[in-house]
């Protein structure tokens, strides 16, 4: 739906995780190929899923394990990893 | 009665070979000795060049000469010494060459493993006729996982092995660890309260693994405790115990059995990294084609209304309005000769009327026009007339006198 995801455009590209940039990249997909939208209305959806598609790449890129650890009720970094 | 050297009936001799195979046959028709298990120590071990092992098992009172033959050998996954406390399978034959009996063995683990091994087919039946290891409670195990919880012993190379994988897999994954013993007596309770811990985290998948050993460091899995969390658990788990030949417990109870830890963190990763980087550029091609086509489109569209326009073009319409004024002129000049002629008509029949009322056509038929001379007033009544008076006639003027 084009009004949901121009709702969406208003958000930071920057501060999307992965799960949200490849949601949205998806959603603006689908909505290119199945929507007559107006040209210009079009090429803002272009330019907003490339960007999202490159955010995807870089947080794929620069993605790091996260480990951590269950310690009673808490939940710590986990450091015990030896090489 | 006389005394005979040979008291009757004599009975027949034996050939050491006869007695022999007597003895072997007697042997090998016992279905006990065919298929027993022997348990005692070993001595005297003693693996030749040719493959086949041979060793005496012993106990406090008695001794049993044991071959292996290379075949089953081959097949042995204990490491034998000599003092090792063992169980030997196999059947008992006799060597002839020697005269002496002993145990084929095709078999071979350590001492315990049986009475283990009852108890596991015994809680197996149990907790299969319970149900808990049902196909239709499997839940199914996701393939792109947030959050993955490993229970499983925070020093050991399953671990390691675990956290690579997950790391070359799917980096973008967050890994929670509830750190438990995984072998003593400690561990089934350790292990049923890291899976209850995890199972409340909301987590994708669960993973509960251990590195390789034998049946007894592998025999937490099997604890009746620890599978029926495994069972009851609302989190997917996949179980990654020991090696690939090892089935415990916890295998049949989890969702998913992987033959290693290692293998248990690949199946909890089915879409990696290089599938979510294939995905995005996949998206990106998409993303390309699509404007691409929307624009080809609008480029069409363009064209057709160009054209559309060339065929509306002023040009034809400024010929017709060209033609529209040429015709509008025509009827303005009709409409104006028309009415220059109505009128000039209307100025002849004027001038007639004008003529036929001139005082000069009153004048040519006699009549005369008297004015004073001093004033010019017409005089058209006697009492108007003055000395000098001018009278005008048709073609000229003169003066009176009164």
């Amino acid at each position: 739906m084009p009004k949901a995801s121009s709702k969406k455009t208003e958000k930071n590209i920057e501060e999307l995780s992965y799960e949200e940039a490849l949601a949205e990249l998806e959603q603006i997909v689908s909505a290119l190929e199945n929507e007559q939208s107006q040209l210009e209305e079009a090429i803002k959806l272009f330019e907003r899923g490339q960007a999202l598609a490159e955010r995807c790449g870089v947080l794929l890129e620069a993605a790091g394990l996260k480990v951590k650890q269950v310690v009673g009720e808490d939940i710590i970094d986990f450091e015990g990893e030896s090489e | 009665m006389q005394p005979s050297l040979f008291p009757a009936p004599i009975p027949s001799t034996y050939t050491v070979s006869k007695l022999t195979f007597h003895l072997r046959k007697l042997l090998e028709e016992d279905e006990v000795l065919q298929d027993v298990w022997v348990q005692g120590e070993i001595s005297n071990l003693s693996r030749p060049a040719s493959g086949h092992i041979y060793f005496t098992l012993k106990d406090a009172n008695a001794s049993l000469k044991c071959v292996m033959w290379k075949a089953s050998a081959a097949r042995l996954n204990l490491p034998l010494r000599d003092g090792m406390a063992i169980e030997v399978h196999g059947k008992i034959g006799v060597y002839e060459p020697q005269g002496q009996y002993q145990l084929y063995a095709d078999q071979i683990r350590a001492v315990g493993e049986g009475a283990l091994y009852q108890e596991f087919m015994r809680l197996k039946a149990m907790l299969e006729a319970e149900g808990l290891f049902d196909s239709d409670r499997k839940k199914n195990i996701p393939e792109l996982p947030h959050k993955i919880g490993i229970v499983t012993s925070a020093t050991g190379a399953a671990l390691r092995d675990m956290l690579n994988t997950l790391r070359r897999r799917l980096p973008l994954a967050e890994v929670i660890l509830a750190p438990s013993p995984v072998q003593g007596v400690d561990a089934p309770p350790a292990l049923v309260k890291a899976i209850n811990i995890l199972d409340d985290k909301q987590l994708a998948v669960i993973i509960i693994a251990r590195g390789g050993g034998s049946i007894e460091d592998l025999w937490a899995f099997n604890d009746e405790r620890v599978v029926r969390a495994v069972a009851d658990a609302m989190t997917p788990i996949i179980s990654g115990v020991g090696h690939e030949t090892d089935f415990t417990l916890c295998d049949f109870a989890a969702d998913l059995r992987a033959p290693t830890p290692t293998a248990a963190a690949e199946l909890a990763t089915q879409i990696t990294i290089l599938d979510l980087q294939a995905e995005v550029q996949t998206y990106k091609a998409r993303l390309a084609s699509s404007i691409n086509s929307l624009i080809a489109e609008q480029k069409k569209l363009l064209s057709a209304l160009s054209a559309q326009l060339r065929y509306l073009s002023p040009t034809r319409l400024i010929q017709s309005e060209r033609q529209r004024v040429d015709e509008l002129s025509r009827r303005a000049f009709m409409s104006v000769a028309y009415r220059v002629n109505l009128q000039k008509k209307y100025l002849e029949g004027t001038q007639k009327r004008l003529e036929a009322l001139s005082p000069l056509a009153v004048l040519a038929r006699g009549y005369a026009v008297v004015t004073r001379k001093d004033d010019g007033i017409v005089v058209s009544h006697v009492a108007q007339a003055s000395d000098v008076m001018q009278v005008r006639v048709s073609d000229g003027e003169f003066e009176v006198r009164k």
